[in-house]
């Protein structure tokens, strides 16, 4: 096994945290988003739907750019938190996390909205016919209907923030502890021609990775036991 | 006494309802398909928020626009059934029938786990999976489902449709049962005349989003039948009441409005109606009474039309007793030779006849 140094294992931690906070903010706000899409006939919909997969068809530095612009103090972003007395979004966690957020949103919505747009509407109207209102509903019919839905959302959703470069990179900079992840680390160990530890960093990725895939298409296959369908 | 007025719009389709229903038994709402009929029940049930109107079942308004009144569908008091059964996949049949106990308050139901598995014999099926039953069971788990909300009245998508005929004839029972032991009222969307006949007491027929008739079932059926089968395909139906059994010689005595009738024995008390269908291939004709036959019956009866039938060699006449009407296929060759025609008097010679109900 290669040797991990503290400050790899610092951004390590510090991936780790930086997806699962993406991954739980997008799985609430996104679960509204997903479905309002799935369930709206409002002409608003085909604009919303591009805006939410548009990161996909960016290149991450384009993102990272204007997301640095909108957030430094002469954007609209930084005159906001400006006005709110915070500190400035740029080279923070809290401004990855906006950013990753923003990246990563086609990768939680998209699954989230094909489950919802799967379910009957009949299934809602005969849970509506059996008392339920729209809450008991969503929680006892939707959700588990849904199950697969947000398994796929939150795997993609984490494994995509884990992976990330190009954002993390324009926005985030290279600060250790803050803003120095996993993938920025290797960068800088391959820089440096430390091919060692790049190694040891990169090998553990490309794990990570599969691991993640092999519990989504694990369970993928097992659908039909877990569905009940 | 339920209250429905609704109106609706829906591209070139306009619903528009004006009406009050009975609040007992069963009143079948009868149509072709894009008669509107389902959309009335939907509006009844608050399926369809968008429908302008007024609705009122007993004392309780659902529904009422100028005043602002509107219930949704998890507030009324209705158990629904739809054409498909509906059941939750994700859970078990006794999660299923569960779903909707659950949220009644025990003050406020009528009906217990246990009578309601009873009711409709599902007590087999209650840790099945919904994906692993037959249609039919499917439909009688929505039943049971929809009956476990203790409900004030049970709206009925056509729950048979989607079922082969022998499904059919396997739950039709259980719906027989619900109509006798049920004090709810059930609105019953359908347009099988097999349906309206065993279980409707009331009928209201619609045609392009508006109703065309309403009445008590026997005075409504034959304009029913003929406007839903024009060519007597289907044949008649006898409203019958046991007047007596003959046990020695298993027969059974029916009266009605226009002649007596004896058939096999009917295991129902004295005073019970009956209904009976009787086939056109099983009416013959005569001008004369016949004194020495096998034939138990034969009643006087008055030639209302005589139309053609596909075979070029039969015809149908069409026949009036009282204020039903009956059907008998004969063939050319007697219309001929009886010399038979529209208002002429004749004796009519059943042959057999099944029974609905």
């Amino acid at each position: 096994m290669f040797p991990l140094e503290a400050e790899a294992i610092d951004a390590i931690l510090l991936s780790l945290r930086l997806s699962a906070t993406v991954t739980g903010l997008l799985l609430f706000l996104g679960t509204p988003l997903a479905w309002w899409l799935a369930r709206t006939r409002s002409p608003l919909k085909g604009m919303v739907e591009a805006l939410v997969v548009l990161p996909l068809f960016l290149p991450p530095t384009v993102l990272g750019f204007y997301m640095l612009l909108a957030m430094g103090p002469q954007g609209p972003i930084g005159a906001l938190t400006k006005a709110l007395g915070l500190q400035g979004l740029p080279f923070t966690f809290s401004g990855l996390v906006v950013t990753s957020m923003l990246y990563s949103v086609p990768f939680v919505v998209q699954p989230l909205q094909n489950a919802f747009a799967s379910i009957q509407p009949r299934m809602l109207e005969a849970a509506n016919s059996l008392r339920a209102g729209p809450w008991v509903t969503f929680g006892r019919i939707v959700l588990p209907l849904s199950k697969r839905g947000f398994l796929t959302a939150a795997v993609m959703g984490f494994a995509h923030t884990i992976g990330e470069f190009g954002v993390v990179l324009m926005v985030g900079g290279n600060i250790p502890g803050e803003t120095r992840l996993v993938s920025i680390e290797i960068y800088d160990y391959v820089e440096a021609f430390d091919y060692p530890k790049a190694h040891a960093l990169a090998g553990m990725m490309v794990a990570f990775a599969f691991c993640m895939l092999l519990l989504l298409y694990g369970f993928g296959v097992g659908r039909d036991s877990l569905m009940r369908r | 006494m339920i209250k429905a007025r609704f109106d609706r719009k829906l591209g070139d389709f306009r619903l528009q309802i004006d009406l009050a229903l009975p609040s007992r038994g069963v009143t079948i709402i009868f149509g072709a398909s894009g008669s509107g009929k389902t959309t009335f029940l939907r509006c009844m049930a608050g399926l369809t928020p968008e429908a302008r109107g007024y609705l009122a079942v007993g004392d309780q308004v659902w529904q009422d626009d100028d005043r602002g009144i509107y219930l949704p569908c998890h507030r009324r008091p209705i158990g629904y059934v739809f054409q498909d059964a509906a059941l939750f996949p994700h859970l078990t049949v006794e999660k299923n029938l569960l779903f909707g106990l659950q949220r009644v308050a025990p003050e406020l139901r009528w009906i217990s786990m246990d009578q309601a598995i009873k009711l409709l014999g599902i007590g087999q099926l209650l840790q099945r999976d919904p994906c692993h039953l037959s249609g039919g069971e499917q439909q009688r788990v929505a039943l049971a489902r929809a009956l476990l909300t203790s409900p004030q009245i049970l709206l009925l998508d056509e729950p048979l449709a989607a079922l082969d005929l022998p499904m059919k004839r396997e739950i039709l029972p259980y719906l027989e049962r619900l109509r006798l032991e049920l004090n709810i009222p059930i609105i019953y969307v359908t347009h099988a005349l097999d349906e309206l006949t065993r279980l409707g007491d009331h009928l209201i027929q619609m045609d392009q989003g508006r109703v065309t008739r309403e009445g008590p079932i026997a005075a409504a059926l034959s304009w029913v039948t003929h406007s839903a089968d024009p060519e007597g395909e289907w044949g008649g139906v006898l409203f019958t009441l046991v007047a007596g059994h003959d046990r020695l010689s298993g027969l059974t005595d029916l009266t009605f409005e226009g002649g007596a009738l004896k058939v096999s024995l009917v295991d129902r008390p004295v005073g019970t109606m009956v209904r009976l269908r009787v086939k056109p291939n099983d009416i013959s004709l005569a001008l004369n009474k016949a004194m020495a036959t096998s034939i138990l019956n034969i009643v006087d009866v008055l030639i209302t039309d005589i139309t053609t039938t596909p075979d070029p060699y039969q015809v149908m006449v069409h026949l009036a007793i009282g204020k039903t009407s009956l059907t008998a296929r004969i063939t050319l060759y007697s219309l001929r030779n009886l010399k038979l025609a529209p208002g002429m008097r004749v004796f009519a010679q059943i042959k057999a006849v099944s029974l609905l109900i």
